[in-house]
């Protein structure tokens, strides 16, 4: 395989407009990479080479005349959720088998507006409901890493698993993803990558196949946080179409990187102190306190007391926005048809039941139980009001800390195929027990490998900001970067 | 509040789903495990807070009430599983 696709995104752009190689070359070399690795690792299941081969060689024309803009040429995997014109967009759900949308979403429309090449679309856990890639209609991705010495195929996490393994496989310079309880973190941090689900509000949710939409929120997975900075730059956008984007100015997040962070003061949540964690996960977020303590950083013990509920609060109001936007799946307008059903309610019903998969179904029957009457007091309102508590924790933690940080995950990638998380939903619910706080909070929360467990396997940490700061977000996780110096790539098998 | 394979039925029923047999007695166990766990919620007092229905504390946008798209009948109905002359084609409603 080709040297050029193991590059950073920052480095194929520099490459591209010195002219060290065309946009044509590097495509080619992923489209090589894809077609020699995907079946083994599964991370894509469209591919769209020739529309690749066509904006490669576009964007070539417009290096040679020194037009090149942001991402000109630049070789990107999108995650199966984003509506992409003329290319089957799935979600990776058998009800939307053959869907081929008309129009484009508005943050890949901003990408391909920003010189982007577009490789194929990739593997997610079903609607993103899900934590290792599992559910997905297409089978699950196989993560890139192995623990050593064992042969056993792991998640690359969940929902945004194919993302991720097609970053750390070298299948794309940078993927899109996206986060509502965990799905660009997690992943992230069993791959070894850097992933960032910004404010919620700074991307536009025009175009994304929709799970919870109080919660979902665009973002990127990239080999850098550096990458993770040129691609916020292009994927953010107010846009009209989506009432809860926000009207904002999207500052250049690159000058952020690397900037000193002395006397920046970072707060220690006791809550994320869990029992039955493994030590090495504390002990990396020790070292994370040292190498930050060592940059000049203020370290802050702070409260997020209602931390445990998070959870809980989540599988309420998630799967309560999720039975409501799946509703709209109905066998009529687009999407699985059931070819027996005869009236309109077998027609919905058995379009649904054989459309929708085990874990989607789970989470639209929680849904509708907990909103219908005689319940919808007890658990939804009573769930809004928790959620409510978990921001204002945040909110009174940032009067002492400007940013906090934590572990990403409670372990390293586990089993494909584990019994005990298969038969346990709420077992698989928890890998989001770190992440979830700041998508009900609506901020921005980034993970960046840190080091390696026992097993080989890599580990994240996460950094978590006010709103709309992702700039201290990325500048925090650039010194994190900088500090572990991780430089371990997944040993080639596939 | 243990949830009965009769309410499993009823839920399924209401969410336009149609479960076998087979899977209701499993279900109603899924689905008990979530709301027992969820039930821990009740150990937090939420007298006099405003439940939180956004991320996003921003007056919803407003914008002039013209037309702003449309007249994409072909668009529209291109992925429907039957249509006819720009129709969409559903099952007979009323017998």
């Amino acid at each position: 395989m080709s040297e050029l696709t193991k590059l950073t995104l920052k480095g194929a752009l520099d490459g591209l407009k010195t002219k060290a190689f065309s946009s044509s070359e590097l495509t080619e070399a992923f489209i090589g990479a894809i077609e020699h690795s995907n079946g083994a690792l599964n991370a894509y299941v469209e591919t769209t080479f020739d529309k690749a081969r066509a904006q490669a060689k576009a964007s070539d024309d417009l290096l040679a005349k020194g037009e090149g803009r942001a991402l000109e040429g630049a070789p990107l995997g999108i995650k199966d959720l984003y509506c992409t014109e003329g290319v089957r967009t799935t979600a990776c759900s058998k009800i939307l088998g053959n869907f081929v949308p008309t129009y484009e979403s508005t943050v890949t429309a901003n990408l391909w507006q920003g010189g982007a090449v577009m490789l194929g679309k990739l593997n997610m856990d079903e609607f993103a409901m899900g934590s290792s890639n599992e559910t997905s209609h297409w089978g699950p991705v196989v993560n890139p890493w192995k623990a050593k010495d064992s042969n056993q195929a792991l998640t690359p996490g969940g929902s945004s698993g194919g993302s991720a393994a097609a970053v750390a496989a070298d299948l794309c310079l940078a993927a899109t993803a996206s986060d509502t309880g965990g799905s660009i973190r997690q992943p992230a941090a069993f791959t070894g990558t850097v992933g960032i689900k910004p404010t919620y509000g700074r991307a536009s949710r025009f175009g994304m196949v929709a799970f919870a939409s109080s919660l979902d929120q665009a973002g990127p997975i990239t080999k850098t946080v550096e990458d993770a900075a040129i691609m916020l730059n292009v994927m953010c956008s107010h846009d009209v179409k989506d009432s809860t984007s926000l009207d904002i100015e999207v500052p250049d997040f690159t000058q952020f990187i690397g900037k000193s962070v002395k006397g920046l003061r970072i707060g220690i949540p006791d809550e994320y102190r869990l029992d039955g964690i493994p030590a090495e996960i504390d002990a990396l977020w020790e070292q994370g306190i040292a190498w930050l303590k060592d940059a000049g950083a203020e370290i802050v013990r702070i409260t997020l007391p209602h931390t445990k509920y998070a959870l809980p609060c989540y599988y309420i109001v998630a799967p309560a926005e999720a039975s409501s936007n799946l509703a709209r799946y109905d066998g009529m307008r687009f999407g699985y048809r059931d070819p027996e059903a005869t009236s309109l309610t077998d027609t919905y019903e058995l379009s649904r039941s054989e459309g929708f998969g085990k874990e989607v179904k789970r989470r639209i029957m929680i849904g509708t139980y907990v909103l219908s009457a005689g319940f919808y007091d007890a658990y939804y309102v009573k769930a809004l009001k928790v959620r409510r508590k978990i921001a204002d924790d945040f909110t009174q933690a940032f009067q002492s800390c400007d940013v906090i940080l934590t572990p990403a995950t409670p372990s390293s990638a586990f089993a494909l195929g584990d019994e005990k998380k298969a038969a346990d939903p709420v077992s698989m619910y928890l890998n989001d027990v770190f992440t979830v706080t700041t998508n009900l909070a609506g901020l921005p929360g980034l993970s960046v490998p840190a080091g390696l467990d026992q097993h080989g396997l890599p580990l994240g940490l996460q950094v978590i900001g006010k709103a709309l700061d992702e700039g201290t977000v990325l500048n925090i996780a650039s010194v994190l970067e900088q500090a572990a110096g991780f430089a371990h790539k997944p040993s080639k098998w596939w | 509040m243990a949830i009965d394979v009769a309410t499993v039925k009823k839920v399924a029923s209401l969410s336009r789903l149609r479960e076998p047999e087979a899977r209701l007695e499993s279900l109603s166990g899924e689905l008990n495990g979530i709301l027992g766990w969820i039930e821990q919620l009740n150990e937090i007092d939420v007298t006099g807070v405003e439940p939180m229905t956004t991320a996003v504390a921003a007056a919803a946008p407003l914008r002039d009430d013209v037309v702003s798209d449309g007249g994409k009948v072909a668009d529209v109905v291109k992925n429907a599983p039957k249509t006819v002359d720009g129709f969409f084609i559903v099952p007979k409603v009323v017998e």
